[in-house]
């Protein structure tokens, strides 16, 4: 197995799918300014899918580009987490999402910056800037929705009680990680997992909002095994390369 | 707010934010506002070159936070500007269009105020 491919993979695929689902919002944010946001947002990740995804192509060394391995790949061939995949819900489900996932990605970024892999480390610090942003935007966003109304509050704790279970998997690791940590490639995503508890923890309780206490957790997309949902997604995304293939514009 | 909460804006009473920086006050405006609108705010950007602030437009948003951050996404995204300023428009006293006779019609016949009547010597320039 091609580990590094891998390892690039995963995290061009959590920026892809995860830049598709918030584009969904385009036009039909709450109200403007935040439908320009979210819209913001969203090309931000599919910006970072496009550098990764091309590196991978290019680690890969079979002649795909980003391009290819976005639109021309099975739902099985993704590597992005479970949480990514979800479908947007209401604003408060894309909103904790989104939390959840940039918390992680700025632990993640923070750490790939000093990546032996030069091209990783680029990247990172590119992207770092990027999701410091989102991180304020959802954190202040979900305090703003469990701090808020009787209405806020309810039905943001019901995204958290749903959404909870899709976080663990954020901090998979396997046979890839552990390779690529030895060559200074990769990080230890335990240490990350440290971090994102704490600060998920303060603007939780800041929110006035509980973690679900079952300890539930789901996890395959790292693996390839995906919820229902991504293949709707990839349905609608990949639809103009099927019907038309190499179609540009 | 000092309160904490009794005017229905914040849940908890030991949010931080919420007694600190008074800043989700306006929750009540969105409950309980006919309009069910956030406030309205005035944007200000600071260009890369332009020493002051210029008024740019203007947006909705519930708190000042989400007002700075709502005009860094819809006024800054190409790469308008490098610092923003945000005023809540009620807060803005305009003068009265009926009242531009007084107001600005006087000095339409003094001409003799602009810097216009004396020569600039040789050898000046940037003037």
């Amino acid at each position: 197995m091609n580990h590094l491919f891998e390892y690039v993979l995963r995290m061009g695929d959590d920026s892809l799918i995860l830049g598709h689902r918030v584009s969904e919002w385009c036009g039909h944010g709450p109200i403007l300014e935040e439908d320009i946001a979210l819209t913001n947002i969203a090309l931000d990740l599919v910006g970072q899918a496009t550098s990764l995804l091309n590196y991978a192509g290019e680690v890969e060394g079979k002649g795909r580009n980003g391009d290819a391995l976005a639109f021309l790949r099975y739902d099985r061939d993704y590597r992005n987490a479970l949480l990514t995949e979800q479908p947007n819900g209401d604003f408060g489900d894309t909103i904790l999402r989104q939390f959840f996932f940039d918390v992680f990605r700025r632990g993640l970024f923070e750490r790939l910056t000093n990546s032996a892999d030069k091209t990783i480390a680029a990247i990172a610090e590119k992207s770092l800037k990027e999701t410091k942003y989102h991180v304020k935007h959802s954190s202040e966003w979900v305090i703003r929705l469990g701090d808020g109304t009787e209405e806020s509050h309810t039905r943001i704790q019901r995204s958290l009680d749903n959404l909870y279970r899709f976080t663990g998997e954020l901090f998979f690791m396997d046979e890839t990680d552990r390779v690529l940590i030895e060559q200074g490639i990769a990080v230890d995503l335990e240490d990350i997992r440290k971090e994102w508890t704490a600060y998920v923890a303060e603007v939780l309780s800041e929110a006035t909002l509980e973690i679900p206490s079952d300890g539930f957790q789901q996890a395959g997309g790292r693996k390839g095994y995906h919820s229902e949902h991504l293949g709707y997604l990839l349905a609608e995304m990949q639809y103009m390369q099927r019907a038309y293939p190499g179609m540009t514009w | 707010m000092g309160s904490g909460g009794s005017d229905g804006t914040c849940r908890k009473t030991r949010s931080q934010k919420c007694l600190k920086e008074n800043k989700y006050k306006d929750h009540n405006f969105i409950a309980d506002n006919m309009s069910r609108e956030w406030p309205l705010w005035e944007v200000f950007i600071r260009s890369k070159q332009g020493l002051n602030h210029k008024h740019v437009g203007s947006l909705r948003a519930a708190d000042a936070e989400m007002a700075v951050e709502n005009a860094r996404d819809v006024y800054t995204r190409r790469s308008e500007g490098i610092s923003i300023w945000v005023v809540e428009s009620k807060n803005v006293y305009a003068s009265d269009p009926t009242e531009s006779d007084s107001l600005f019609e006087p000095a339409d016949s003094k001409v003799y105020r602009h810097p216009t009547f004396y020569d600039v010597p040789d050898g000046i320039s940037h003037m």
